[in-house]
């Protein structure tokens, strides 16, 4: 931003006593001033990081002896995190002796989301129904309860499917946190993350094409 | 024809207006900067939906690190008791720990430790070589991660002596997408085994449109 001066042109030989002007050139304040804007609205952090919180149940003692839950067959999911971005899933139990075939799919907007979609649909559409009502103002509550009662829905949900989430060895902590967002956008009243048995790791390795499940148990 | 007639005036700019109106920006914005901590290591985050802001304080920030290949990673630790440093939670825990490994740390390097923000990925027994330095590049020749192992869960004692001498503290988790799985499970194993089960992880927000998640 330079500033053009203007000579005034002297006239006619005449030396006039040259007038200084009061003003005070501010270009270089300016000039100064943009640098500083512009240095801090690159180094500000607008945009503060987020939060997902998890809370996973307590730990088992080793001396001490718990039943461990019964869940029907028919409503878990098994979800594999695998290499490569890759997510595996199975309905039901694996039997050691023939394991089922794992359906291969991905995180993209038509992967494990449908996949979930299909088995939660009946919860999915309580939940989206309930906060439609609350925009349209059919009900009113606030934020919070509108937290709390989406949480009592899932609590009272009794259809949707019990996820149980495993992690292959060579799966990444993104895969672990894209999963849980998965949770959570498809509404999933019930999931928890367990450890991955050998039958499962064997059949990882069947679908990655690798050895074919090893066939006992190692010790 | 009448002359066109020049007017005398000078191209000045009045800037006085222009001035006033950046001074207030150029306030603005240094009041409002909070500046990104320096960390070690960068660590990219992975995206969630997820809106809930992070805690201002009390919260204690398990960093995990990708290492050179073929590592699991590293890991860092950082605790934080926020802009009210008057309870001194930084230099007490250091001062327990140390009491734990039997090393005794000068008020001067707590002072130190009190005044450093960043994560450290110090062994307990390098702490003191590490806090009499003062050159970052220096420092990150001691930077091996926390040690983990069953045999030596430093990881383990700082997470207790933090909850102990801070009740309040939120264990927070800030992983690098890459990172792999088994050192997660460490890390969590190691927490649960404190009793901590309830965890945040630090993500970056990533909006999903409704429509994408509706279907048919």
């Amino acid at each position: 931003m330079a500033q053009i001066v203007q000579e005034e042109k002297q006239k006619g030989g005449k030396k006039k006593p040259k007038k200084h002007s009061t003003h005070i050139d501010m270009t270089p304040m300016v000039d100064l001033m943009c640098l500083l804007i512009t240095f801090f609205m690159l180094t500000v952090a607008f945009s503060k990081s987020k939060v997902m919180d998890i809370i996973l149940p307590e730990k088992i003692q080793k001396n001490e002896k718990v039943e461990p839950p019964k869940i029907a067959d028919s409503r878990t999911l098994n979800i594999i995190l695998g290499p490569d971005d890759k997510v595996y899933w199975y309905p039901g139990k694996a039997d050691p002796e023939s394991p089922p075939p794992l359906q291969e799919t991905d995180f993209s907007d038509t992967g494990i989301r449908q996949v979930l979609l299909e088995r939660n649909k009946a919860l999915f559409d309580k939940i989206t129904e309930f906060e439609k009502k609350v925009l349209r103002g059919d009900l009113k509550i606030s934020q919070d309860s509108l937290r709390s009662s989406i949480r009592i829905i899932k609590n009272e949900d009794d259809t949707g499917p019990i996820v149980l989430i495993k992690a292959y060895k060579t799966s990444k902590y993104k895969n672990f946190v894209d999963i849980i967002d998965e949770m959570s956008i498809v509404g999933i009243a019930r999931y928890i993350f367990t450890d991955i048995s050998w039958i499962e790791e064997g059949m990882v390795l069947t679908a990655l094409g690798g050895a074919p499940a090893p066939a006992s148990a190692p010790k | 024809m009448p002359k066109i007639k020049m007017h005398g005036r000078s191209p000045n700019v009045d800037m006085t207006p222009m001035v006033d109106l950046f001074s207030l920006l150029l306030t603005f914005f240094m009041l409002t900067a909070t500046f990104r901590p320096m960390e070690p290591v960068p660590v990219d985050t992975p995206f969630s939906i997820s809106e809930k802001p992070t805690p201002d304080n009390n919260y204690m920030t398990v960093m995990l690190a990708p290492g050179a290949p073929g590592t699991p990673g590293k890991v860092y630790f950082n605790f934080d008791n926020g802009p009210d440093t008057i309870l001194h939670f930084r230099p007490k825990i250091l001062a327990e720990m140390g009491k734990h490994y039997n090393i005794t740390f000068t008020p001067q390097e707590l002072a130190t430790f009190e005044k450093l923000t960043e994560s450290f990925g110090v062994p307990i027994q390098d702490m003191k070589k590490y806090l009499a330095l003062t050159d970052a590049k220096e420092r990150s020749k001691f930077e091996t991660g926390v040690p983990t192992d069953s045999l030596d869960n430093q990881l383990a004692y700082w997470v207790l002596y933090a909850r102990q001498v801070n009740p309040a503290i939120i264990a927070m988790i800030k992983g690098d997408a890459t990172v792999e799985y088994p050192l997660v499970k460490k890390v969590l194993d190691i927490l649960q085994d404190k009793n901590v089960n309830k965890f945040s992880l630090i993500t970056n927000l990533e909006k999903i449109e409704v429509k994408e998640a509706k279907t048919e």
